[in-house]
């Protein structure tokens, strides 16, 4: 317990790769993720096993990870062993899926590797649910890492595969490669000019799907969008992975296309608009979750833009430090909403000023 | 968009079907996704599997086709899996494997599998598992204008390919394409 509890802390403490605002089309893509199901054969799926045949398979894997050169140095957290709100601290990190924090907690687990870059869930929707989650438009190098694990898991593990069927997984939704490739858009600009409608229409038509920032069912805040691919049978993994990065890469122009439109025809009132965000973000003594997104979504278009001198990870950082559930661990105790919406002010003031410092002075 | 059911509220779920090349949009409000079943939490394409599900059984009695009552491995029963859209075990794939192409058919464009296998699997899979990798290696080498490398990789190709079969059987089952 204080082993995980340790662990958590040290988290905290440090920044995931994918937050650092780095590598290709950063600006505008936030992250990119490989997701890869998996199951053992001879094993229930975990909804429909014993807690003894789940703890089984937890331990095989355990052992499977242990000597994944992959995961030499990562964390090895029990979800029994944590409480509610450190279980979503790792959903707000995108470290564990909302379903796996929510359901019966016995013999589920998560293990993290290096830098966040790499999560293992154990015992979710399927035995294995392995991730690669990486800073930029990068989803072939993601690929690459995330078939390489799979790979060196695989020398410890039997999957359930068949030839015709691929690997099999709980819901046959994932059936097949068993892979989900999805990139995060920032796309602030496609919806000021009311055209992220007809983009995201078009998404779905090329057999993708869009959803809000904390993936499946959730809604877009903070202009922030998930595109992913939906069949994951039938096509080889790379053929997939590249169709998603083809099309992320063509939002991704159209986004650009938007910025230039408005920066051109309406700057004045677009930076006012920022510097307004700003001011409200470095100065108020209250905040909700929302009204934070929805600001630091405009201020991280104004240092995309150029406009506001802070750097890019600080902000990618705050959309995640001022969740509620980040909040409570700096805080050391569960806290109130009203307690949190002070709170938050508190973080993301001393946050921006710090970071101005940083910078070398705010004002245009 | 307003919602196809009550026709009141912005529609924010956008359901496609896609079967035989009849492409059929269903777009909705929460509330009424909700009352149609389609689960919001769940993982996506979960709405179409289960839009899919509510069709399968009919389908199957048109078919003649009785799916076996229960999965031998795990005892699951294909009420089970109508009801949650989850199998219990890798062998129910095996099990309700007539049920299940026409579903997968529904949601994938596809029903048969091409991509990796783990190296532990039959040589036959291993064999495709690695044509498909150095398939990759030779348009990558194609594109960066490594001409000799991509003339090697050909020749493994060659050598792993089996003989063509006739047209339209080996993709038969696709279709749909996500381009």
């Amino acid at each position: 317990m204080a082993h995980a509890i340790e662990a958590l802390s040290s988290l905290q403490r440090q920044t995931g790769e994918w937050l650092r605002g780095t590598g290709p089309h950063a600006a505008i893509v936030m992250s990119s993720r490989i997701r890869l199901a998996r199951n053992l054969a001879g094993h229930r799926f975990p909804h429909w096993a014993t807690k003894r045949g789940r703890a089984q398979v937890r331990a095989a894997v355990e052992q499977a990870a242990g000597r994944a050169p992959y995961l030499a140095q990562a964390l090895l957290l029990h979800l029994e062993e944590l409480p509610g709100v450190d279980r979503l601290f790792l959903v707000e990190r995108h470290l564990i899926s909302r379903e796996h924090a929510d359901g019966d907690a016995a013999e589920r687990a998560v293990i993290i590797g290096d830098r966040e870059i790499i999560a293992v869930m154990v015992n979710e929707e399927d035995h294995v649910r392995l991730q690669v989650l990486q800073s930029g438009l990068n989803l072939r190098e993601g690929w690459a890492i995330a078939s390489e694990l799979d790979r060196q898991l695989e020398a410890d593990l039997a999957y359930a595969f068949s030839p015709a069927w691929g690997y099999l997984t709980c819901c046959p939704t994932n059936v097949g490669t068993g892979l989900r490739a999805s990139a995060m858009l920032h796309l602030p600009c496609l919806v000021m000019t009311k055209q992220i409608n007809r983009v995201l229409h078009a998404i779905t038509k090329l057999g993708l799907t869009a959803r809000g920032l904390y993936g499946e069912g959730t809604e877009a805040t903070g202009n922030f969008f998930q595109i992913s691919n939906q069949v994951s049978l039938g096509r080889a993994e790379p053929e997939l992975v590249d169709a998603l990065e083809r099309i992320a890469g063509q939002v991704v122009q159209q986004e650009e296309a938007a910025r230039e439109a408005i920066v051109t025809q309406n700057r004045e009132a677009l930076e006012d608009r920022i510097w307004r965000a700003y001011g409200t973000l470095k100065s108020a003594h209250i905040i909700t979750s929302a009204e934070t997104t929805d600001l630091l979504s405009l201020v991280r278009l104004g240092v995309d833009l150029g406009i506001v001198p802070l750097d890019r990870a600080t902000i990618n950082t705050l959309f995640i430090t001022t969740q509620p559930a980040h909040l409570q661990r700096w805080a050391g105790r569960s806290l109130a909403s009203r307690e949190r919406d002070v709170r938050r002010a508190q973080l993301l003031r001393e946050s921006l000023a710090a970071s101005a410092g940083r910078q070398g002075g705010t004002t245009p | 968009m307003t919602c196809d059911l009550c026709g009141e509220r912005e529609a924010t779920v956008h359901l496609t079907e896609i079967i035989q090349d009849e492409s059929r949009e269903l777009h909705l409000c929460e509330p009424c996704a909700r009352e149609k079943g389609v689960k919001m939490d769940a993982p996506f394409g979960l709405a179409d599997l289960m839009t899919g599900l509510t069709d399968l059984g009919a389908t199957l009695e048109q078919s003649g086709i009785a799916p076996p009552t229960a999965c031998p491995q795990c005892g699951l029963r294909f009420e089970d899996f109508k009801r949650s859209g989850r199998l219990g075990c890798g062998t129910c794939y095996e099990t309700f494997q007539r049920g299940l192409a026409l579903l997968l058919r529904q949601v994938h464009g596809a029903s048969r599998h091409i991509g990796k296998a783990p190296a532990a699997t039959s040589p036959q899979a291993k064999r495709e598992a690695e044509l498909e990798g150095l398939k990759a290696r030779l348009k990558q080498a194609v594109k960066s204008e490594a001409f000799e490398e991509a003339a090697t990789l050909r020749d493994r190709i060659g050598q792993l390919e089996p003989p063509p079969k006739p047209k339209g059987t080996r993709r038969g089952t696709r279709h749909r394409s996500a381009q």
